[in-house]
């Protein structure tokens, strides 16, 4: 018999000290039944890269409002990448401009959501990206 | 290279993997705590466990700090946070107060859900334990679920346990309830620059009198009078300090880490460890042959039978004790 759970990292990185987004994603995630861990706040990518290992989690959520998504995402899959994890997923939530979607989605971010977004598409994406 | 060989190198996402395995309950992660048994029984096992918000996180984070700068020791943390018993989720926060450890590779946090267990902590945490231990971490310190008044698992599982209280959580019935202050080889009242900690000190401090024999004098018409508690069996009793410490600031951490340590030479001297050590070995084995004994009873009820007789037993013509014994004696219904 074997229990496999889905683990989700779910962190903040950079400066910006809004995580209410955040933690209605971690609280989406948990009532859909997965193992959701959350670091808080102001994680460098150092940080977030390292929690994701010693979690072993199947996926990673980046908020960031702060606009330093294009240096801040790069980095955090470079990392996983470096630490052998290149198999989780990353998925982004926060004020993303719209001209910066095809570059993230092209560095392999598996889904992007904006202020609106519903959390039940969240889920159902975070649930189809994770392979068994 | 196989996982059990790559964790013994030091390889830590193979560690990662394995814990999920163990967690998972996989044949592969079966296989590989088998073939790391034999590496374990060198860490010291350090248990936390407290009501929530008296800081237990906070704690464990600065004595982890300690552990790593003032004695140079490999610390693996593992914390429980509860599963939903409705959703089968769960949101694990414990790493939010534990961020000074990040960047240190001899440090390893694994956050855990309870996944249904009560108690404290998860069924497969004494395993995770395991693994932590045979990879080389020399201290482990795990951090129970914030419940309060029954997480005895921790007691079993830990070397040494702290439980940990904050001033202002409770009158002084709930210092003398049953349970989790018996279990303390260290008490620690945390938060110990808030008001009130005289008093949750000396409630703490009246529990424990009650509960060891100490040497008590009374006044009696003016006189004092000795009672003498009854002598232990021969053996050194050990009276668990009482400790104040504010985690936050880091007060009182270096106390609370000299006395973890004194009650591992406690331990040690007089024969403790290696009881505490069979008494958990022992009841792992049992409740492993407890689940293999009921899944394989389990597999021998034939179709249907168990749903007719809980059937009756709803209907209230059979008592759940009949059941039981229909069910063991192999007898039609």
């Amino acid at each position: 018999m074997s229990d496999r759970q889905i683990r989700i990292l779910v962190a903040k990185p950079g400066l910006d000290g809004h995580d209410r987004g955040a933690k209605v994603v971690a609280r989406a995630l948990r009532d859909a039944g997965m193992e959701v861990i959350y670091t808080g706040l102001r994680q460098t990518p150092e940080m977030i890269a390292e929690a994701a290992l010693q979690e072993d989690v199947d996926a990673v959520g980046l908020s960031i409002l702060s606009g330093a998504h294009m240096a801040l995402v790069p980095r955090v899959l470079e990392l996983l990448k470096a630490n052998g994890q290149e198999q989780v997923k990353v998925f982004l939530g926060g004020i993303i401009p719209d001209e910066d979607l095809p570059r993230l989605r092209q560095m392999g971010v598996t889904g992007i959501y904006g202020p609106g977004a519903s959390t039940e598409d969240i889920v159902r994406d975070v649930r189809a990206a994770i392979p068994g | 290279m196989d996982l059990a060989a790559s964790i013994l190198s030091g390889n830590r996402l193979a560690l990662a993997r394995l814990l999920t395995q163990v967690e998972n309950h996989t044949p592969e992660g079966r296989q590989a705590l088998d073939l790391l048994f034999p590496h374990t029984g060198h860490a010291h096992l350090v248990g936390v466990t407290g009501a929530p918000g008296t800081g237990k996180s906070s704690l464990v984070n600065q004595l982890a700090l300690f552990y790593r700068r003032q004695a140079g020791k490999r610390v693996g943390i593992i914390a429980v946070d509860p599963t939903s018993p409705f959703t089968g989720g769960a949101v694990l926060g414990d790493r939010v107060r534990m961020r000074d450890l990040a960047g240190d590779p001899q440090v390893f946090i694994r956050s855990m859900a309870s996944r249904g267990s009560l108690g404290g902590l998860a069924h497969t945490t004494s395993a995770l334990a395991q693994v932590l231990d045979a990879a080389g971490f020399e201290i482990i310190l795990v951090e129970t679920v914030g419940a309060g008044q029954a997480e005895v698992d921790i007691a079993r599982l830990a070397h040494t346990t702290l439980v940990v209280e904050a001033p202002g959580l409770g009158d002084d019935i709930q210092a003398i309830k049953a349970g989790i202050l018996e279990i303390a080889d260290v008490l620690v009242v945390n938060k110990a620059d808030h008001p009130g900690v005289e008093n949750a000190e000396r409630a703490l401090r009246g529990m424990l009198e009650l509960a060891h024999p100490v040497r008590r004098v009374f006044r009696r018409h003016g006189q004092a009078v000795t009672v003498e508690a009854p002598p232990p069996a021969g053996e050194p009793v050990w009276l668990p300090p009482i400790l104040r410490t504010v985690a936050t600031e880091d007060k009182g951490i270096v106390e609370l880490a000299a006395a973890i340590d004194r009650h591992a030479g406690f331990l040690r001297q007089g024969g403790d460890w290696a009881r505490r050590e069979r008494a958990r070995l022992e009841s792992e084995t049992e409740m492993l042959l407890q689940e293999a004994l009921n899944s394989r009873f389990r597999a021998g009820i034939p179709q249907g039978k168990y749903e007719m007789l809980m059937a009756r037993v709803m209907e209230r013509r059979l008592s759940p004790w009949e059941a039981a014994r229909v069910l063991l004696d192999g007898r039609q219904a």
